[in-house]
């Protein structure tokens, strides 16, 4: 039997021998996103896991500072922060097998970084020296996406093409709550659920499209609650609860290995820096609701597990703050250095085979560039 | 040596034939869209695909464009070459944000490493008696996105050999179908189909001393009608055919010109913003000392493109193209 062939029939039949396809409440999510930390699921988590889920936050909180400070410097172009919801980016990454794709959008560099992605290539499109820096196929790490959704067909279609080849790949793709406005989410989710591709959505409700907040993005019940529209679970999760967020999404990917079908895990989070370095959050929110999402931050509620459990010492916090420190040293250094640049790579990569027009154009500017060296070289 | 029967067929039957052959050669060609399977598509020329290759490889999706083209890109970035069918000129334009934010730009977003090779067929045009939305001239929007291949056949056998290379380039290839050329008939072996014609030449399709009309898709049988038409006002009209709107073909159309020494651009799309006004400023910085007058330009107006009983006063036509012609300056030749 063929993959499309596995969807199974469907005709219309008039009333009343009209049945619904599939039975809807298997598909909801639970009432409240679901936790772990501090409480008693907590006790099955293992600990090797959590350890190394805290070593990475810590890590990706000293990412987020660096790259920020690096912007400030003039070193980035801009940088969109995911301080505050290092736990769904980590996450993300750490749930991935090696032969699995990550399908970031442009806030999701650390998540690209935790799949092994270096650093400076992850920056490379915040930098400006080129749009992507790393080789997709090295990690199988999709571009970064800049319009918004855009790229979320692509994992479906991804994910759908290595089930027709017989390959064991799943595809997670990274969305935010304002991108689940846009047209490409649906139809992404709508293609991922009929050809039953094994694909995992994870949408990061963060409370904010730049500046407009959830309640005039969307009257659904919950951004999960979309998943039954399309005949898929939608899971609900603590994004700030790093132990939550991966064995949900750990869920998600195995039943989608399994042959399940695609699952939408919807990850409460917040953005606690504004949405980029130029942006300015104090016009639209104010310092105390920063100030509660403080109190709930995944590095404190997994560092308190951690240590209530004895699974964390003071040496612990302190080898783990070194790492990042290291990290964000060695990332500090190559980044200050300045990148280099060739006009030329700009007519390369058009098509295979530059068009005549653009080899003229290529001419065009390197005669330019001739009479430009010729120039400065001539001044005293 | 025996003679091979050459029987007349469709450019449809041409188009059908490429994509069975490219299935065929190459098991990682996937055709998906909105009714091609079960359906035959449309205009059925995806007729019998489903059948013999399976529903895995001719697919009919959920009916949502960018979803098509933007899952087609995925296909693609793990290995497949999708060929995707837009039903109609008008209904590809959800799909264009996939198309300019990522198939056009893929290749160069990641210098080289993830090229798309995927062929989006759109059949285009008018003078099929369509209601609105079925008609439109849209080439000018894809031939203004850098990093797409922009190609039209106007004959069956380049309707085969232009589609087979389409399939084969490792570039993103717009294949724009003139649906009112889809029945148009022609001497064509079917048993021996011809070869794959390279994208970006065009061809001289009529020699002629005179003046040059240069055309492409639904166009090029009205000018080789105008062409007919124009020895008995004493012109000998050369017609190119584009075949390729991007690449260009600055080469083959100049020789023409600088032959002939006037030129007339026909296309149905609007005059204004369209194809004509960049080839004639292009015919025009290269050709400028062998012009004996201006550049023309025979387009559809610049309008939405009108109900059905209507459209033949929009399209350009064999008078139209006449007019032009005289309008070409004769006078200092007397």
């Amino acid at each position: 039997m063929t993959v499309m062939e596995q969807r199974g029939a469907y005709r219309p039949t008039p009333p009343p021998a009209w049945q619904p396809r599939t039975d809807p409440a298997p598909l909801l999510p639970d009432a409240e996103p679901y936790r772990v930390l501090g409480t008693q699921a907590a006790a099955k988590a293992d600990p090797d896991l959590l350890r190394r889920l805290y070593a990475e936050l810590v890590k990706g909180r000293r990412y987020n500072a660096q790259a920020t400070a690096l912007t400030k410097q003039g070193r980035l172009a801009v940088y969109p922060s995911s301080t505050g919801q290092e736990a769904c980016e980590v996450a993300a990454a750490l749930v991935l097998q090696e032969q699995d794709w990550l399908f970031p959008s442009y806030r999701d560099t650390l998540a690209v970084v935790a799949r092994g992605v270096d650093p400076v290539e992850a920056l490379t499109l915040l930098r400006g020296d080129w749009h992507t820096g790393y080789d997709p196929y090295e990690h199988r790490v999709a571009p970064l996406s800049t319009p918004l959704a855009t790229q979320l067909p692509h994992a479906v279609g991804l994910a759908h093409a290595a089930r027709l080849k017989g390959d064991d790949v799943v595809a997670l793709a990274m969305v935010g709550d304002g991108g689940t406005s846009e047209g490409d989410f649906h139809e992404a989710l709508n293609f991922a659920a009929v050809w039953q591709a094994p694909v995992v959505f994870l949408v990061q409700n963060n409370g904010f499209a730049i500046s407009v907040p959830l309640a005039k993005q969307t009257a659904a019940p919950s951004l999960a609650h979309k998943a039954v529209g399309y005949g898929m679970p939608g899971r609900l999760v603590d994004g700030n609860d790093a132990a939550a967020v991966h064995e949900v999404l750990a869920d998600a990917v195995r039943r989608a290995r399994a042959g399940g079908g695609p699952t939408l895990v919807e990850a409460i989070t917040y953005r606690v820096d504004a949405h980029t370095n130029a942006d300015d959050a104090t016009r639209y929110r104010g310092d105390s609701e920063v100030e509660t999402w403080r109190a709930h931050d995944p590095i404190a509620l997994l560092e308190r597990e951690l240590t209530g459990r004895g699974l964390l010492d003071e040496a612990g916090v302190e080898s783990a703050r070194q790492h990042a420190e290291t990290m964000a040293a060695g990332l500090r250094a190559r980044m200050n250095q300045d990148a280099e640049l060739d006009p030329m790579d700009l007519f390369t990569h058009v098509y295979a085979e530059p068009t005549p027009q653009l080899l003229e154009q290529r001419e065009q500017l390197r005669a330019e560039l001739a009479a430009e060296a010729e120039s400065e070289g001539a001044r005293p | 040596m025996t003679a091979v029967a050459v029987k007349p067929a469709t450019m449809a039957q041409a188009l059908t034939r490429a994509l069975r052959d490219a299935m065929t050669d190459d098991p990682s060609v996937h055709v998906m869209g909105e009714d091609v399977g079960t359906l035959g598509g449309v205009f059925r020329i995806t007729d019998g695909l489903a059948k013999e290759f399976g529903e895995d490889r001719c697919t009919d999706t959920p009916l949502a464009e960018a979803g098509i083209l933007g899952t087609a890109v995925g296909m693609a970035m793990y290995g497949l070459r999708p060929v995707v069918e837009m039903q109609f000129d008008a209904f590809a334009y959800p799909a264009f944000e996939q198309l300019v934010s990522h198939v056009a730009k893929m290749r160069n977003r990641t210098r080289g490493r993830m090229p798309l090779p995927l062929t989006i067929r759109i059949p285009y045009g008018g003078g099929i008696g369509g209601v609105e939305h079925h008609s439109d001239a849209s080439e000018a929007y894809y031939m203004a996105t850098p990093g797409l291949h922009v190609v039209t056949p106007a004959t069956v056998a380049d309707a085969y050999g232009l589609l087979r290379a389409s399939i084969a380039s490792d570039d993103p290839v717009v294949f724009l179908e003139p649906k009112r050329l889809y029945w148009s008939k022609d001497t064509w072996n079917p048993e021996q189909p011809t070869a794959v014609e390279p994208i970006g030449r065009a061809v001289v399709r009529r020699s002629g001393r005179s003046a040059t009309l240069i055309t492409y898709g639904p166009s090029l049988p009205v000018c080789m009608e105008a062409a007919e038409a124009a020895q008995a006002e004493g012109w000998d009209l050369e017609v190119v055919d584009l075949r390729s709107l991007v690449p260009f073909d600055d080469e083959t159309v100049c020789a023409s010109v600088r032959r002939t020494g006037r030129a007339v651009v026909v296309h149905e799309s609007g005059g204004f913003g369209g194809p004509g006004g960049e080839i004639a400023a292009r015919v025009t910085e290269r050709c400028f000392h062998h012009l004996e007058a201006p550049v023309l330009r025979v387009a559809g107006f610049d309008l939405p493109y009108p109900p059905p009983m209507l459209e033949r006063h929009h399209l350009p036509g064999v008078d139209r193209i006449l007019d032009a012609v005289g309008r070409l300056q004769w006078e200092a030749e007397s």
